[in-house]
């Protein structure tokens, strides 16, 4: 079953064309996780399925409806889009910014209902980010104020959640912060999380199903386990590698080859 | 530690700041003050105790006559100007999220100065009535100008602004070349344009000055209020206004629509007074922090506040003289902006 679906779309910017005819599906429920090499296009397709980019051609169908003919509000209550190096006006302190996520809820009148304290609350709590709650966003380190916009999406309480290489800057310990949040809401709230992700060994680990981008066109989607090897890698990134097991995870793990210093034989000679 | 108050009934929910709630209340005390102060300040110094008296009908002819006729129109004039300009660079400020602009730096309060000019020399037959009709139609041609210059694909912030300086400059030259080289212009007129491009708010009534500019404001400020929630998420950046549920482009153009137009009236009143649409909201923010519900109404207050005071000097500093009340706004704004050039050099 898919939550989201894009059926012939046909994607330019400016005049360059990105996609053409281009069909696909997102699993519900799941982690998906588009991959591919910079300039491929994964990032203006994840930003087309939130409808922030219109196609020419095509449409884009979330939860069976079509997105373009669904109000603004009401795709914002089913789905939640954090795009790449959000930037928070100074000063702004974290529940402010948390509050936003409940502007589809809000009107002029209804400006805090019950529900929306409950949700910010919760959104602080799942992303433990109440202690920072009257800090201004800006005077956060990378990782907290990563947290701090999750929290706002999650504000936003949608089954579906789109994130824009959430991990992008951050030092490895914040990034796997980030993406065991993100596990976490997948497993206990049974979430849909698409994520773009640079780091192809963290895709694999996190990710049910990943889209694998080249050139404007999907190359190959799957399980990770099934699709990732050798010849993915070098079609999709143009990167000669070795990939292994991951020892930890069991997951596939891509070792690139190149230059770099050799301390022993290697253990997995190919 | 920012307290917060929660207000909850069957069809309505707000969460307000206490801070910004204190601000508030303070600001709108410090306006009552100066009012008073304004209004009793002068080449016959009033006492506040008279000031008040006179009010509420409790004195004698000549006072009563000063207060009610002369001085208070004019402090009043100062307030409704002042806050106008306020919220006009408040909200122009979150449409462009540049903090380094104001409906005067990019050409609008020009525009309605050139409406007005056009309106002093080519139809001061009409009656002046018509003035700030000419000059909120100077505004938004201007704004109009902008946009569509600006306009590909929706409209990003910064050529807003790029083109907005441009156009600032362009409506300033255009407006002296039309001063000098109308032919039959008296001197007089010439003067009075001259002043008026200076930004001033002498010699105001009740009748012509405070009842013409009375329904703009009426309507426009707390329209602007209303909008300062569309205002909040557009700061978070387009994309993301966009994932909550925003329409960006047509709330920008209404956003938009408000400034001007606030802009546009308070300078058919008041001339080209510069930089309380810059300095306010960025005192506003610094108070209250850059959330919108607050800073719209601390702006409007600063922005009374500050224009009291220009105005307060420019007539009581040079007695006899009466100083355009612009020219104490640039002394204080000038310096600002610099400041705020400085200031955000690094970032």
């Amino acid at each position: 079953m898919s939550v989201i679906q894009a059926d012939h779309l046909t994607l330019s910017y400016g005049k360059k064309p990105v996609f053409a005819d281009l069909n696909l599906r997102i699993p519900k429920g799941k982690i998906t996780v588009f991959i591919g090499s910079n300039g491929s296009g994964k990032s203006t397709l994840l930003r087309s399925l939130a409808r922030l980019i219109k196609p020419q051609q095509g449409t884009i169908i979330l939860d069976g409806e079509s997105i373009a003919k669904l109000p603004t509000k009401e795709v914002a209550r089913r789905l939640a889009i954090l795009p790449q190096g959000p930037v928070a006006p100074e000063g702004l302190t974290v529940l402010q910014l948390v509050k936003q996520g409940r502007y589809p809820y809000q009107s002029f009148l209804q400006q805090w209902s019950a529900e929306d304290e409950k949700m910010v609350k919760q959104a602080l709590e799942v992303t433990r980010m109440e202690e920072f709650s009257n800090r201004p966003v800006d005077s956060l380190s990378g990782g907290q104020r990563q947290r701090a916009w999750i929290a706002m999406t999650l504000a936003q309480n949608t089954p579906t959640i789109l994130l824009d290489e959430p991990t992008t800057y951050l030092d490895m310990t914040h990034q796997i912060e980030i993406l065991d949040l993100l596990y976490d809401l997948n497993e206990q709230e049974n979430r849909t999380i698409v994520m773009v992700l640079h780091d192809i060994n963290l895709a694999c680990r996190y990710a049910h199903h990943v889209i694998a981008v080249k050139e404007g066109e999907i190359y190959a989607s799957g399980a990770p386990e099934e699709i990732v090897n050798e010849k993915l890698i070098k079609q999709v990134f143009n990167m000669e590698c070795q990939v292994t097991v991951d020892p930890i995870f069991g997951t596939p793990l891509c070792i690139p080859y190149g230059k770099g210093r050799k301390v022993r034989t290697p253990v997995f000679s190919g | 530690m920012n307290r917060w108050l929660t207000l909850r009934g069957a069809k309505h929910s707000f969460h307000i700041s206490g801070r910004t709630l204190s601000v508030i209340v303070l600001l709108l005390i410090g306006n009552m003050i100066a009012m008073t102060l304004c209004t009793g300040l002068g080449s016959t110094p009033i006492s506040p105790v008279n000031v008040i008296k006179a009010i509420f009908g409790q004195s004698d002819a000549t006072t009563s006559m000063i207060i009610l006729n002369l001085r208070l129109p004019r402090v009043v004039i100062a307030v409704m100007v002042g806050s106008m300009l306020a919220v006009s660079g408040a909200l122009l400020q979150g449409i462009v999220r540049n903090p380094l602009t104001s409906p005067d730096i990019i050409g609008i309060t020009g525009g309605a100065a050139l409406g007005t000019v056009v309106f002093i020399i080519y139809f001061s037959h009409l009656s002046i009535q018509f003035m700030p009709v000419s000059s909120i139609i100077g505004a938004f041609s201007a704004a109009a100008l902008i946009y569509l210059f600006a306009y590909r694909h929706g409209i990003t912030p910064l050529r807003l602004v790029l083109i907005g300086i441009g156009m600032a400059t362009a409506m300033t030259a255009v407006t002296y070349m039309l001063i000098l080289s109308a032919q039959f212009t008296p001197t007089a007129v010439a003067v009075k344009a001259f002043t008026f491009m200076t930004g001033t708010i002498y010699g105001t009534s009740w009748e012509r000055d405070v009842l013409t500019l009375l329904p703009w404001l009426v309507v426009l400020m707390p329209l602007a209020f209303v909008y300062a929630r569309h205002l909040n998420v557009q700061e978070l950046g387009d994309e993301v206004a966009a994932g909550v549920g925003s329409r960006v482009q047509s709330q920008r153009t209404m956003l938009l629509i408000i400034s001007v137009a606030l802009a546009g009236a308070a300078a058919s009143i008041g001339g080209t007074i510069g930089f309380i649409g810059l300095m306010a909201p960025h005192i506003a923010r610094r108070l209250v922090g850059p959330a919108y519900g607050g800073v719209i109404p601390v702006s409007a207050l600063i922005g009374s506040l500050v224009l009291m005071l220009a105005d307060l000097i420019a007539r009581t500093a040079f007695i006899p003289l009466d100083i355009p009340a612009g020219v104490f706004t640039a002394a204080i704004g000038a310096p600002f902006f610099i400041y705020l050039l400085f200031r955000h050099r690094s970032s």
